[in-house]
């Protein structure tokens, strides 16, 4: 393409977005809209398993063993457990550290636990701390370690990891579901500009294509108004979910300060570096998408 | 430069609105094509532009066979042809020198291509001092003279003019068809399709009449026949 077409194929482009201007506005709107939604539920869903992924990485669960267990029999089911894919991590806890533990947490600096100086009463205390980065995965990792030889106990904590595991599930599924329905909705409305503005360009339409314009021609105006409306589309929430994120963050460590020190927030950089390429990505795909199938329709001359 | 081959066209039942045409119109040619409302004078037109597909026989077109060619190559095609209907079809919010300049843009000819061209042919078309004249601000036969400006502006083989002064008054129709006489005299083969017996009659061109979809006369130098 030469650059006086490019430049002739872009002024046309931005005179049909003048044209309609009402539709247009319409098409921004909902676009902005559905990438607005889109780009909470992806911060909902990010910090979600941000905090799921700290409770995992913080919430061990205790694996001990039977009375005479040796070291290397204790050595053999850990390193089966270090195995599977959901354990993140296992750090191995002598019968002689956990009294140590329990002397510092329970007793102090008093002497009162120096009656069991030679006599551990923990000695079948020997453990494994397993941490999990699959956290949903809790009760399946439990039933595999109840069933190893050697193990006599596994604790955990059952409860945090189903509750985070279908929460995150629960974000997850209603997300995608809205944001399916707002991608058509503002697919059906990006169509309904076009067409518009091609209903009103029929005519120079047809005079295009007896003149003996390419499809590509005649279509480029309009898959750049599409673009540029997604684009406009794009950056209205982007811009304003940017500002309005640490806006939220702040208000509801505030608001609700027992979450302070628990719930820790992706900082808005971090979110940014995906969400940004991908509303970008959706409002351009949107506009391409439904220009181009709208053009389609009406290039048959 | 144009042959059809035993064409036929048909919309569905009843009678095809071209119905097992032929014929051969040499490089250079003017040719009247003539006869009453729905004898298929525009359905020819129509074939011929590759607008409509003919559903038998054989199209060819300065050396391209019209059937089975694809969507593609139609817009490339077309380049070859100009044409000039009886409503003008010019941009309304466009002057006469973007209305001509548009079909050069359409197959990206360079800016400073159109800029030479497109003066030029407006003064071919006695239209030189109203390039910045939109559309409503000219008469009806200015108007035509824009249209067979965008027409010839690419120098096509060939102009298809469909009813071209169907909406002009005598004069004026005089004046378009002197307009192109001229192109034709300058090389381009001309088709024309009227309803105009005193333009035919007085221009001693060839005349071909259609009559319910078949070419029932063809002659040169012929006069306006009523079917």
């Amino acid at each position: 393409m030469r650059p006086s077409t490019i430049w002739f194929t872009l002024k046309q482009g931005i005179k049909n977005i003048k044209r309609n201007w009402m539709f247009s506005i319409a098409s921004i709107l909902t676009m902005a809209a559905c990438i607005f939604l889109f780009g909470i539920f992806y911060v909902i869903v990010n910090n979600v398993n941000n905090i799921a992924h700290k409770v995992e990485a913080e919430v061990p669960i205790t694996v001990f063993f039977d009375e005479g267990t040796t070291q290397e029999e204790m050595e053999a089911v850990g390193n089966l457990i270090a195995q599977r894919p959901e354990v993140a991590r296992i750090e191995f806890e002598s019968a002689d550290e956990a009294w140590e533990k329990m002397k510092e947490e329970y007793f102090g600096n008093s002497d009162a636990a120096e009656g069991f100086k030679d006599d551990n009463p923990l000695i079948n205390s020997s453990n494994y701390q397993v941490y999990m980065n699959q956290i949903e995965k809790q009760t399946e990792l439990v039933a595999y370690i109840q069933g190893l030889e050697h193990v006599r106990e596994v604790n955990q904590s059952e409860q945090a990891a189903k509750t985070l595991g279908s929460i995150n599930r629960l974000v997850s599924y209603v997300s995608i579901a809205i944001i399916a329905v707002l991608l058509l909705i503002s697919i059906f409305l990006i169509n309904n500009t076009i067409s518009v503005g091609i209903s009103v360009r029929k005519e120079e339409i047809g005079i295009m294509k007896y003149i003996g314009a390419t499809d590509g021609f005649v279509r480029a105006p309009f898959v750049l108004e599409g673009v540029v409306l997604g684009i406009i589309g794009a950056a209205i929430p982007l811009i304003g979910l940017y500002f309005g994120y640490n806006g939220a963050v702040t208000y509801i460590l505030t608001k609700f300060n027992v979450l302070m020190g628990v719930v820790d927030f992706i900082p808005v950089a971090d979110i940014y570096r995906t969400l940004l390429p991908i509303g970008l990505a959706l409002g351009i795909g949107i506009g391409l998408v439904g220009s181009f199938w709208t053009t389609r329709k009406h290039l048959k001359v | 430069m144009i042959d059809l081959i035993d064409v036929t066209k048909s919309y569905g039942q009843g009678l095809p609105a071209v119905n097992h045409a032929n014929l051969h119109v040499d490089k250079g040619e003017f040719v009247f094509i003539v006869g009453s409302s729905g004898s298929g004078k525009s359905t020819l037109i129509k074939l011929l532009l590759k607008e409509l597909d003919s559903t038998s026989g054989q199209i060819i077109v300065s050396g391209e066979r019209l059937e089975g060619m694809k969507h593609r190559r139609v817009a490339k095609y077309r380049r070859k042809l100009g044409v000039v209907f009886q409503d003008f079809r010019l941009l309304r919010d466009r002057d006469v020198y973007e209305n001509v300049a548009f079909a050069q843009r359409v197959i990206n000819r360079p800016t400073r291509v159109i800029r030479k061209r497109v003066p030029e042919v407006l003064q071919e078309v006695g239209l030189a001092g109203k390039y910045k004249a939109f559309p409503d601000e000219l008469s009806g036969g200015e108007q035509q003279r824009v249209a067979l400006a965008r027409a010839i502006v690419n120098r096509p083989d060939i102009l298809l003019a469909d009813e071209p002064t169907g909406n002009l008054d005598p004069k004026t129709s005089e004046e378009i068809m002197k307009l192109l006489e001229e192109i034709n005299e300058r090389g381009t083969t001309v088709l024309v399709v009227t309803h105009n017996k005193e333009i035919v009659n007085s221009m001693k061109k060839r005349v071909l009449t259609m009559h319910n979809g078949v070419i029932v006369s063809d002659e040169e130098e012929g006069e306006y026949y009523e079917a």
